[in-house]
This record gives C-alpha cells, sequence and structure tokens, in this order.
C-alpha cells in the first residue's frame, strides 16, 4: 500500500449516476483485478473505497456509481484536478484457480460489474473463456457491455424490466448459461449487491466460485478492524484478507 | 536542537507521539509504510482475556469532521497477543508499548493485567473502562466514580509497571473520575475514549450502525478532548496521556498544553496512514517556531495564564 496524487484525465458518465474516471499515476503496485483504491473527497473524513476497473502501469480505470456526497463529489471532477489515493488495497481474484482453458463466468449486478472488466482481460490473456453476466434494472442503466464484448467476452445481460436483454436478473442469465449442459466445468466470479450474491449461492454455486464483497469500511487497509467477517478460517477483515472470498469460506 | 523526549510514569518516550489503541492494531500495516521507530510509543489493540469477533457490520459510519465506530473490541484474545502480536510488534519498534486491556468484570481486568504485565514486551497498561460499544449489564466501568474505582484498585495490585486508565468522556465530571483513579493508586490517566453518539439513515429510516449507537473519534472531538485534559490536570497530579482529534503537530502541542504529558493519534491514522509519523517529524520544526527548546516544559502551560493575568 502507498498514498499517492493520482491527476484526472477524463471523467464520463456511462449511464444515469454512473461514470467512469480515469486516472493518470503510478500503479506499479497493483496486482491484481479485484483490489481497491481508497480515494479522500475534500471535506468528508472517510476515504471512499473504489475497486480498479482497469489499469496499466501508468494509469487506472475507475467505474463508480453516485450513492452518496463523496461520489456525488468524485462525478464532478474534471481533467487535470488532483485525487489523493491509497493503493492497491485488499487481495483480489485469483485467475489461478480456473482451471487451464476452462471457462469463467463473471457475474456482475449494477456498479459491481466494475472489477469484473481486468478480471475477464487477466483471464483472456491466460487462455480461459469468458461470460461476462451483467446484471441492470433496465435498458437505459446498461454500460460497458460493449467493453466487455470489445476484449473478447461472451456477453448476457438481463433487466429487471426486461427491455434489454433476459428479463430478471443477473443470477437467471448465469443459470440459463449453466442449464444448457456446461455446468460442472465454469468458474464462478461474482461482484454484486449481498442479496444477489447469496442468491448465486443458493443456486449451487458452493464451490469454484469467488465473491467480491461489498461494505461500509473504515480504512480500507487493515487497521481499524471496521469491516470484519466471520469465515470458516476465522474472522476476516474485508477490506485487507478479501474484498474476494472463496464461496466455501464465506459463513452464509 | 529541540528535546522532545517525554516521562510516563517513569517511562522515557523519545518523543509525545503515540497511536491511539484501536486505530493501529498491533502496527503490522504501518510498518510496511515506515519504520515504527519514529514514535515515542504504540498503544495497541484492546485485549480481552476471550478472542471477540465484536459487533455486525456495518460499525462504520462517516459523521462531520469524524467518524462513528462499533467495532467492539474485536481482538484475538490474550493468549495470541502474547504468543504472536507482542513478540512481533517488540522485534520490529525499540521504544515502549502499551497494552491496552479490557474486561467485563474487575476479576477479568486483573487477569489480563497481570499477564500482560508479566511480559517483557510491555512497558505501560492502559486500561479500557470507556469502550462505548461493548455492554457490562448496560454500563462501562469508567462511567461513575465508583466502578472506576473498582477497576483501578482490581488492577493496581497485580503489577509494579504503570498503570493508566483510560477514561470515557460520556460522565458528567470527569475531574471526580480522574481524583477516583488517582486515589487508588493509578500511576497516570489516558484521556479521552470516544463519545457515544449514532447516525441515521433517511432513505431506510433506521440507524446507520448494526450497533444502532457507536464512538465518536476524529477532529469532531478535539475541542471536548481539550477541556476534558484540561479539567483533570487540575484535578490529579500523575500524567495524563491526551487522546480525542489530533491530527497535527499543532493539535499536539495544543493537548500537551492542555495538560498532556504524551498524545494519542487515533482517526487521522485511519484516513492518512502516515498521520503519526507526519505528527512525530512535525514536532520539531513547530517547536522551533514556537520558541520551546523542551517539549517536556509545556506540559499544562496553557494553565499559567490564570496565574499571569
Amino acid at each position: 500500500m502507498r498514498g499517492a496524487f493520482f491527476t484526472v484525465e477524463s471523467n464520463r458518465a456511462l449511464a444515469p449516476g454512473v461514470f467512469e474516471l480515469v486516472l493518470a499515476g503510478d500503479c506499479s503496485a497493483v496486482q491484481r483485478p479485484g483490489q481497491f483504491v481508497n480515494v479522500a473527497v475534500p471535506g468528508l473524513f472517510l476515504r471512499r473505497p473504489i475497486s480498479i476497473c482497469d489499469w496499466t502501469a501508468g494509469s487506472m480505470t475507475l467505474l463508480v456509481r453516485t450513492v452518496g456526497r463523496g461520489t456525488a463529489w468524485l462525478e464532478k471532477v474534471v481533467r487535470g484536478e488532483k485525487l489523493d489515493v491509497l493503493l492497491p488495497l485488499g487481495n483480489g481474484f485469483d485467475i489461478s484457480a480456473v482451471p487451464d482453458g476452462g471457462t469463467a463466468i463473471l457475474a456482475g449486478g449494477g456498479i459491481g460489474i466494475a472489477p469484473l472488466y481486468a478480471l475477464a482481460k487477466a483471464l483472456l490473456a491466460s487462455g480461459r473463456r469468458c461470460v461476462a453476466a451483467l446484471g441492470f434494472r433496465c435498458a437505459s442503466d446498461v454500460f460497458y457491455a460493449d467493453e466487455f464484448a470489445a476484449i473478447g467476452c461472451e456477453v448476457a445481460i438481463a433487466t429487471e424490466d426486461g427491455s434489454r436483454g433476459q428479463r430478471g436478473y443477473v443470477t437467471d442469465v448465469v443459470s440459463a448459461y449453466c442449464t444448457h449442459g456446461r455446468r460442472g466445468t465454469e468458474y464462478l466470479f461474482a461482484c454484486g449487491p449481498e442479496p444477489m450474491l447469496k442468491a448465486l449461492a443458493a443456486n449451487g454455486w458452493t464451490s469454484s466460485t469467488q465473491f467480491s464483497l461489498e461494505t461500509r469500511m473504515g480504512c480500507g487497509f487493515g487497521a481499524c478492524m471496521g469491516c470484519t467477517t466471520e469465515t470458516t478460517h476465522g474472522p476476516a477483515r474485508i477490506c485487507h484478507e478479501g474484498p474476494v472470498f472463496r464461496v466455501e469460506d464465506l459463513k452464509w | 536542537m529541540v528535546a522532545l523526549s517525554v516521562n510516563l510514569a517513569g517511562v522515557k518516550l523519545k518523543n509525545p507521539v503515540v497511536p491511539a489503541s484501536g486505530t493501529f492494531g498491533f502496527g503490522r500495516e504501518f510498518s510496511e509504510l515506515y519504520d515504527l521507530n519514529v514514535l515515542g510509543a504504540i498503544s495497541v489493540k484492546g485485549i480481552t482475556r476471550e478472542p471477540r469477533i465484536g459487533n455486525p457490520l456495518p460499525r462504520i459510519a462517516e459523521t462531520p469532521s469524524g467518524m462513528l465506530n462499533a467495532v467492539g473490541l474485536e481482538n484475538r484474545g490474550i493468549d495470541a497477543v502474547l504468543s504472536e502480536e507482542l513478540p512481533w510488534l517488540r522485534a520490529h519498534f525499540d521504544g515502549p508499548i502499551i497494552a491496552n486491556v479490557g474486561g467485563f468484570s474487575p476479576e477479568e481486568y486483573a487477569s489480563n493485567c497481570e499477564r500482560l504485565a508479566a511480559s517483557a514486551a510491555v512497558s505501560i497498561l492502559e486500561v479500557n473502562i470507556s469502550c462505548p460499544n461493548v455492554h457490562c449489564g448496560g454500563r462501562n466501568f469508567g462511567s461513575s466514580p465508583e466502578s472506576a474505582t473498582a477497576i483501578t484498585k482490581a488492577v493496581r495490585g497485580v503489577t509494579g509497571k504503570p498503570v493508566f486508565m483510560k477514561l470515557s468522556p460520556n460522565v458528567a465530571d470527569i475531574a471526580e473520575v480522574a481524583r477516583a483513579c488517582e486515589g487508588e493508586g493509578a500511576d497516570g490517566l489516558c484521556l479521552i475514549n470516544t463519545l457515544v453518539g449514532m447516525r441515521i439513515d433517511i432513505a431506510r429510516r433506521k440507524p446507520v450502525l448494526a450497533n444502532v449507537t457507536g464512538g465518536l473519534s476524529g477532529p469532531a472531538i478535539l475541542p471536548v478532548a481539550l477541556r476534558m485534559v484540561w479539567a483533570a490536570y487540575e484535578a490529579v497530579k500523575i500524567p495524563i496521556i491526551g487522546c480525542g482529534g489530533v491530527a497535527s503537530a499543532e493539535d499536539a502541542i495544543e493537548m500537551m498544553m492542555a495538560g498532556a504529558t504524551a498524545v494519542e493519534v487515533g482517526a487521522a491514522n485511519l484516513i492518512d496512514p502516515m498521520a503519526s509519523r507526519r505528527i512525530a517529524e512535525s514536532l520539531p520544526a513547530l517547536c522551533e517556531r514556537l520558541g520551546i527548546a523542551d517539549i517536556a516544559g509545556i506540559v499544562g502551560a496553557a494553565h499559567d495564564f490564570q496565574r499571569t493575568k
């Protein structure tokens, strides 16, 4: 972990209340997809933890949904502004768990799709197949579907109102995909609201699965014990031992 | 050359800056960023007899100029602290280690203090009778002079090492609690712990914290901490570790002038992991600017205004 100032390269709207920030700065310490950064917001006490969507040695992309005052401030940053960032934080996804030549299903609910993008790139680069199962409320909320397709992912979309893709939830897309007789060799990565992750676990994803959890955090680097959850290996800090956990490690 | 060392009941600190318990773990995360030896002492995460997972999530909430926590004394328990955490910290930090001790009964406090004091790694016991997030029959021991007296009495006899009582600000008269602890032989005081507060999620119409209430820390509480250190300094002769909202070297000097011999840095560590080092390293230049040759000489200095006006 280190603290650094990053410069805003671009800030573009992706969907209502969702935007993409590209930040320039030293990302050499980022190791794995699924790690996150903690961004200071002027005038607010706590930093805002945001997952890394993609990165290179000299820049990173963050996808952000505006939910409160901190993200509302971030939504308005412009090119050239400096952000005070702690990075990299958390463990990230373990792609070595996917069998060679196997298929990975990447299930993202809403803004939870963000860390799956760099994950998809890493999986594809290592020769695995990737299916991105992305869930939104409606067609106008859809973002990053084209980006996933452009890097070589098969993309399956669910919307709650059926205005694009399959009607229903991301869990329905995953289930539909797996009823095609392919189940048994796939590996699931998922990030999204806790009810979505719990539904996936209830649908039989009780192994070969990694979930990235989201929670309110204090420090984001393991000092305050503000985000500890119980696992089969004992207490784990979501920010430090997580945010990615194997499903069998979670006590749900 | 500014003299920065201070003395806490016979324990010498090379400077007065101490990361506060519960904001620094056992230093592991911070040791990856800087050499812990720039610090005057380290107050470790609160220790109880049994391992504790703490309260349900969410247990952190933001506030104006601060934060609420309702962690609830999560820790690995005294056995793991003695066998793993303290040896690790001893190997990475040469200065005094302050063991922050929790408990749920006078007997547990006494037994925890006895075992921790027996560790060569521990220089000072900081007895936490003020955690707002765990409940012992609805009270915490720092909330009245009588219960503070009972815990001080229980732990005083078990060790010759300095015992500092960590006091709650959630009391009517901090001076009365301070005097009660001094009267039972406490070697020093640490104040303040967090102030009880809460927040409500207006969309969900319910408290943000699963525990409903939590402890407020951060710059929001600095003036409250200063006022209480001030009052305790007037009430007792034993040394005081000032704690609450310190985020800069200026804040640390302010706390010392109110009456603190050493200063704990708490929530600042969580938003800026370099905060404690930054404060320690900023002190010499600040002291020179203020004409302070020996920092120990400014403890309680602001009280002199009453005599000179």
